[in-house]
C-alpha cells in the first residue's frame, strides 16, 4: 500500500499504533514472501483491489438510510456517530472517533486521507484505489469542485464544499442528502441507493428511478 | 470477474464465503491472506487439492480445540494453513515468520498513532 501521509497530526505522546495479532501475522507473511520473491506487493494490492467492493460489512448504507427515516437517530448520529452506531448493536459496529457530517443544499462534504488505517472500512468497505492515491488527496484540497466534476458530480455554484482530512483519530462518514422521489421508501430500499462514494462525498446517492 | 485463479479457488476450496460474483471478505486482512494464497498457487507452490486438505486439517484441529465453527473464524484457519504450507514447502521457517511478526509489533510500538507503520532493520533487534 502506498504511504505518503504528509499532514500534521496532533498526537498524544503515549499513543502508539496497534495492529491485532492477526494483522501482525499477515504483515509478517507478506514481508517474508516479498523478500524471498514469492509475491509482489503491487500484484497483491491488485488482487485485493479487485475485491474492494467485497470487503467489509459495508454497514454505512444502512446507517445512512436509518438517519434518513429516523430523525432522533439522525440527531444522535450527528452528535456522536460512534456512540449512535454502536448503540444499534445488531446493525453495525464501528471504531472510535467517527464523525458524521451532513450534506445540505448549502454545504457538500468530502473526505480525504491517504492512510488505510484512517478509513472506516467497517462502515464503507475497502477504500477505492483512487482514495489512497496522492493526486486525489492533493487535488481534493486545492480544487474540490474539479475533483467532483471528474466524478460526475456537479454542484450548484453556491454550495460550499468542505473537505475533511481524516486521521486515525478522527474518521468521517458523509451523510448524503436524501434524494427527492424516495418518500415512503423503507430503510432497506433506501440503503440500496446509498453508494460508497456518496459516503465519502465524491458521489451522490443513486437517483430514485 | 477480475481474477481467474480466484474463481478456480472458489470452486476448488470448500467453504470460501462468497456471493454470486465470487469471494467476499469481512476484513481487509482476509483479502490479503487470500491474495497471498492465490499468488503462491500461481507460483506452483501447491495445488488446490493440497491447499484444501491443509485447510481442512487446520479447521479440524481448531474445532478439536473448541473453535465455535460459526464460519466467522474461517479466515483464521486460512491464515494458519498458509503459515503451515509456507513452512512445510521450505519457503520460510516458523522462526522467521515469528521474528518478522515481532519486528512488526516493535514497529507499531515506536510509530505514533495515525502515521504509516513501516518496518526497519532495527525492528528486528529488540
Amino acid at each position: 500500500m502506498a504511504h505518503d501521509h504528509d499532514h500534521d497530526h496532533h498526537h498524544h505522546d503515549h499513543e502508539h499504533s496497534e495492529l491485532s495479532e492477526t494483522q501482525l501475522r499477515v504483515r509478517a507473511l507478506e514481508t517474508v514472501l516479498t523478500e524471498k520473491g514469492y509475491v509482489d506487493p503491487a500484484a497483491l494490492d491488485a488482487i485485493v483491489e479487485a475485491y474492494e467492493t467485497k470487503i467489509g460489512p459495508r454497514n454505512g448504507a444502512r446507517v445512512v438510510a436509518k438517519a434518513w427515516t429516523d430523525p432522533a437517530f439522525k440527531k444522535e448520529l450527528l452528535d456522536d456517530a460512534t456512540k449512535a452506531i454502536n448503540a444499534l448493536g445488531h446493525i453495525a459496529r464501528t471504531g472510535d472517533h467517527l464523525i458524521a457530517v451532513e450534506n445540505t443544499p448549502q454545504r457538500h462534504n468530502m473526505v480525504v486521507c491517504t492512510l488505510c488505517s484512517c478509513y472506516p472500512w467497517e462502515m464503507l468497505g475497502l477504500p477505492p484505489v483512487w482514495y489512497k492515491a496522492s493526486p486525489y488527496r492533493s487535488r481534493a484540497v486545492k480544487d474540490p469542485r474539479g475533483v467532483l466534476r471528474d466524478f460526475g458530480v456537479t454542484l450548484s455554484a453556491d454550495t460550499e464544499i468542505r473537505v475533511w482530512d481524516s486521521t486515525a483519530e478522527t474518521r468521517f462518514l458523509v451523510l448524503p442528502m436524501r434524494p427527492a422521489g424516495t418518500e415512503g421508501w423503507s430503510e432497506e430500499r433506501l440503503a440500496e441507493i446509498v453508494t460508497r462514494d456518496s459516503m465519502i462525498g465524491t458521489g451522490l446517492p443513486k437517483a430514485a428511478p | 470477474m477480475p481474477n481467474a485463479t480466484a474463481m478456480q479457488a472458489a470452486k476448488a476450496v470448500p467453504g470460501i464465503p462468497q456471493d454470486e460474483d465470487g469471494p467476499v471478505f469481512n476484513e481487509p486482512w482476509q483479502a490479503q491472506a487470500f491474495a497471498m494464497t492465490l499468488a503462491l498457487y500461481d507460483r506452483g507452490l501447491f495445488t488446490w487439492g493440497e491447499w484444501a486438505a491443509t485447510l481442512a486439517d487446520e479447521i479440524k484441529r481448531a474445532q478439536a480445540a473448541g473453535d465455535p465453527d460459526t464460519g466467522e473464524t474461517y479466515y483464521s484457519h486460512w491464515l494458519a494453513a498458509l503459515e503451515r504450507l509456507v513452512a512445510e514447502k521450505g519457503v520460510a521457517t516458523r522462526e522467521t515468520l515469528h521474528r518478522t511478526r515481532d519486528a512488526w509489533d516493535h514497529a507499531c510500538d515506536r510509530t505514533p498513532h495515525g502515521q504509516p507503520i513501516e518496518l526497519r532493520a532495527s525492528d528486528f533487534h529488540e
